[in-house]
C-alpha cells in the first residue's frame, strides 16, 4: 500500500513510518501569528523561559487592525515590535505588508512539505504550496516559542477531485462555496483534504490559495494540492530555505475520494450567516445590498483585482451602495497599481484601502450597521462578523462582488464579462 | 497506564453547550464548571456523587460547537477519567489533550451500554469491556501522551521539557 502526501510529511518530519491518526510530537518549520503575538507573548512569559527556542522559525505579521484603529490596537502593536526585537526574531512583517497568509506565502515560507502552523484559522492557505500548514490555539503557538515543538495528529485524507470544465464566470470561489455547501462546514472536520483532478490542477497559484483557504470552512485540519511545475516556478527565487517535494503515491489510502464535476457550475453565494449555506447565484439574483467588499486573505490577489476591474471599467459603483477594495498584500498592490486596475476601480466609485484584514472580522475599516447587507470575497458570514449582528453577510467571487456593486443588488456577473 | 469505571452514555453531536453550557462561563474555577458538567444533555449529571474515575462514552464529532477549553476543564473536575467516543471535535481533542484529560477514539463505542464495566489499558490500547466480556483495540498512548496526562496538560508537560533541557545544560 503506497502513502498519501501527508504520511510522507509526517513520517520525514519524525524520523520514522506514521500511519494515520497516530499521534506524534513534532519541530514545525515555521509557526505564524499576526496581531495576536501580543496575548501569545503573554502566555509566553507563563513558561519561564527568557528566550524563544527558535527565533528563526517564528514568522509574525500585522494585519488584523493595521494601522491602529484605537490604543489598545496601538499599543499591542508597540509589545509586538519590542518582543521581537528582544527575541532577534527577524521573521517579522509591520503594517505596511500585507495579509499573514499572503506576506507569508510571497515572502517564500510557504514550500512543499513544510509543516507550517499558525495562530488563525485560515493557516490552512500554504497547502497551495504543497506545505503541510495548520490552524492552532495561542497556547500552542506559545508552547512551540518556548519548546520548539507541538503534539499533532496525522490526519485521514480526503481526497476531492475537481473535474469537468470551469464555465466564464465561475471561478475558484464559486467552486470553494460550492464544495462547502455540499459537504457541510463539518464536511471534513479534523481530516486533510487533497484538492486534485483537472481543474485543480489547471488553476492558478491564486485560486489555488482560495481552496486551501476555505478548507478551513469545510471543518478541514489542512487542505493542500500536491506540487507541480507552477508551485516550482513559483518558490524558486524566494524560497526562504531548502524543500522537498513530495507527492502522493497513486495507490495511496484515502479515507474518502469524491468527485466534484463543475461543468455546469453556475456563480454560488453562501447566504447569511453560515459558510455552507450556500446557493447557486439565481436563488438570490435581486438580493439589494449596501456594501461590497473586493480583498481579503480569499480573494485579495492581482486576478481577483483584475476582474473586478474588468466588471467595474467604465461603469459606476450604484449610488447609495460602497465598494471597498483591500489588496491581500502590498506586493499585490503595487502589482494592481502599476496595471492602472485602482486608477479603474477609483473611476468606478470604490475605495482603495490599504493591504490589510479590514472590515472583514469586524474589527475596524467599514464595519456594518444594523440591518445593513454586505456581499464579500471573504471566507466567513458568521453573525457580526463584520460589525453588527443585526448585518447580513453574502459570499461569492470577485466577479460577482463587481457585479453586484453596479447594480446595487445581487447580480450574476456573466453579462459584464460577454 | 491502565483505568477502570463504569460507562455513562451519550449520543452523536454532543456539543459544547451541553458539555458546559455559556450560562456557566462566569466562571473558570474547574470545581465550579464540573457542576454542571453535562448539564444540557443529562441534566444533573454533574451533581451526582458516582462520577469520580468513571467514563464518558459518546458517538461521533463529541465536543463539536465552539472552541471553548471550559468543556474538557468541566468534564475532568467532575471526576470523569477518560472519554471514549466514535469521533471528536478537533478542537474538543487538542483541548482535552492540552488540559491532560485522556480519551480515545473507537469505533465500537455504540457496542457500550449504559453501566457497563470497562477496563482499559492505554499501554497495549485495549478496552475490555468486563460486563459483556467484550475486547476493542484503539492506537495506543506513546509515551509522550501518557506523560502529558500524568503531568496535567501541555503547558506542565512542555515546563517539565523545559526545566530537563536547562537541566541538561549545566
Amino acid at each position: 500500500m503506497g502513502e498519501t502526501f501527508v504520511q510522507k510529511v509526517f513520517s520525514k518530519k519524525v524520523g520514522k513510518k506514521v500511519v494515520h491518526g497516530e499521534i506524534v510530537v513534532l519541530e514545525p518549520d515555521y509557526v505564524m501569528s499576526h496581531d495576536n503575538a501580543a496575548p501569545i507573548s503573554k502566555i509566553f512569559d507563563k513558561f519561564g523561559v527568557e528566550k524563544v527556542k527558535y527565533p528563526e522559525r517564528i514568522v509574525i505579521i500585522l494585519d488584523h487592525t493595521v494601522p491602529a484603529p484605537t490604543e489598545v490596537e496601538a499599543s499591542n502593536h508597540k509589545l509586538i515590535r519590542e518582543f521581537v526585537k528582544k527575541q532577534g526574531i527577524t521573521n517579522f512583517y509591520d503594517i505596511n505588508n500585507g495579509i499573514c497568509h499572503q506576506v507569508l506565502s510571497e515572502k517564500g515560507y510557504a514550500l512543499p512539505s513544510k509543516i507550517i502552523l499558525g495562530s488563525d484559522s485560515h493557516t490552512t492557505t500554504y497547502g497551495a504550496f504543497g506545505a503541510f500548514s495548520a490552524g492552532i490555539g495561542r497556547t500552542e503557538v506559545a508552547s512551540i516559542w518556548a519548546t520548539g515543538e507541538l503534539w499533532m495528529k496525522v490526519p485521514e485524507v480526503h481526497k476531492f477531485i475537481i473535474k469537468g470544465k470551469l464555465p466564464e464566470g465561475v471561478f475558484a470561489k464559486d467552486v470553494a462555496l460550492h464544495i462547502i455547501g455540499k459537504i457541510g462546514a463539518d464536511g471534513a472536520t479534523y481530516k486533510a483534504v487533497e484538492f486534485t483532478g483537472e481543474v485543480a490542477e489547471n488553476f492558478t497559484i491564486a485560486s489555488r490559495m482560495v481552496l486551501s483557504n476555505m478548507a478551513a470552512e469545510m471543518g478541514a485540519k489542512a487542505g493542500y494540492f500536491l506540487p507541480d511545475e507552477k508551485t516550482l516556478e513559483y518558490v524558486k527565487d524566494i524560497a526562504k530555505s531548502d524543500y522537498e517535494v513530495l507527492t502522493s503515491d497513486p495507490d495511496a489510502e484515502y479515507e474518502k475520494i469524491v468527485e466534484f464535476d463543475v461543468s455546469d457550475l453556475t456563480p454560488q453565494i453562501a447566504k447569511p450567516h453560515t459558510v455552507d449555506n450556500v446557493s447557486p447565484i439565481n436563488e438570490v439574483l435581486g438580493t439589494k445590498i449596501h456594501q461590497g467588499l473586493i480583498g481579503t486573505c480569499t480573494n485579495g490577489r492581482l486576478e481577483d483585482l483584475e476582474i473586478a476591474a474588468k466588471i467595474l471599467k467604465g461603469r459606476k459603483v450604484k449610488s447609495g451602495v460602497r465598494c471597498l477594495v483591500f489588496a491581500a498584500s502590498m506586493q499585490e498592490f503595487i502589482k494592481a497599481l502599476k496595471k492602472g486596475i485602482f486608477e479603474t476601480l477609483a473611476e468606478s466609485g470604490c475605495i482603495i484601502m490599504n493591504p490589510g484584514c479590514g472590515p472583514c472580522l469586524g474589527a475596524h475599516e467599514g464595519v456594518l450597521a444594523p440591518g445593513e447587507v454586505a456581499i464579500s470575497t471573504a471566507n466567513r458570514n458568521f453573525k457580526g462578523r463584520m460589525g453588527s449582528r443585526e448585518a447580513f453577510i453574502y459570499l461569492a467571487s470577485p466577479a460577482t462582488v463587481a457585479a453586484s456593486v453596479i447594480e446595487g443588488e445581487i447580480t450574476d456577473p456573466g453579462k459584464y464579462l460577454l | 497506564m491502565e483505568i477502570k469505571g463504569k460507562a455513562f452514555v451519550f449520543g452523536d453531536d454532543v456539543n459544547t453547550d451541553e458539555i458546559i453550557p455559556a450560562r456557566y462561563l462566569n466562571t473558570s474555577e474547574p470545581k465550579e464548571l464540573a457542576k454542571y458538567c453535562m448539564e444540557d444533555a443529562r441534566p444533573g449529571f454533574g451533581k451526582r456523587d458516582d462520577l469520580k474515575s468513571n467514563i464518558i462514552v459518546a458517538g461521533e464529532n463529541f465536543g463539536c460547537g465552539s472552541s471553548r477549553e471550559h468543556a474538557p476543564i468541566a468534564i475532568k473536575a467532575a471526576g470523569i477519567s477518560c472519554v471514549i467516543a466514535k469521533s471528536f471535535a478537533r478542537i474538543f481533542l487538542r483541548n482535552s489533550i492540552n488540559i491532560g484529560l485522556p480519551i480515545i477514539e473507537l469505533e465500537e463505542a455504540n457496542k457500550i451500554n449504559e453501566e457497563d464495566k470497562l477496563r482499559i489499558n492505554f499501554d497495549r490500547g485495549e478496552i475490555v469491556n468486563e460486563t459483556t466480556k467484550e475486547k476493542f483495540k484503539f492506537q495506543s498512548y506513546p509515551d509522550f501522551m501518557k506523560s502529558i496526562i500524568s503531568e496535567g496538560g501541555w503547558i506542565n508537560y512542555a515546563k517539565k521539557l523545559i526545566k530537563e533541557e536547562n537541566h541538561e545544560k549545566k
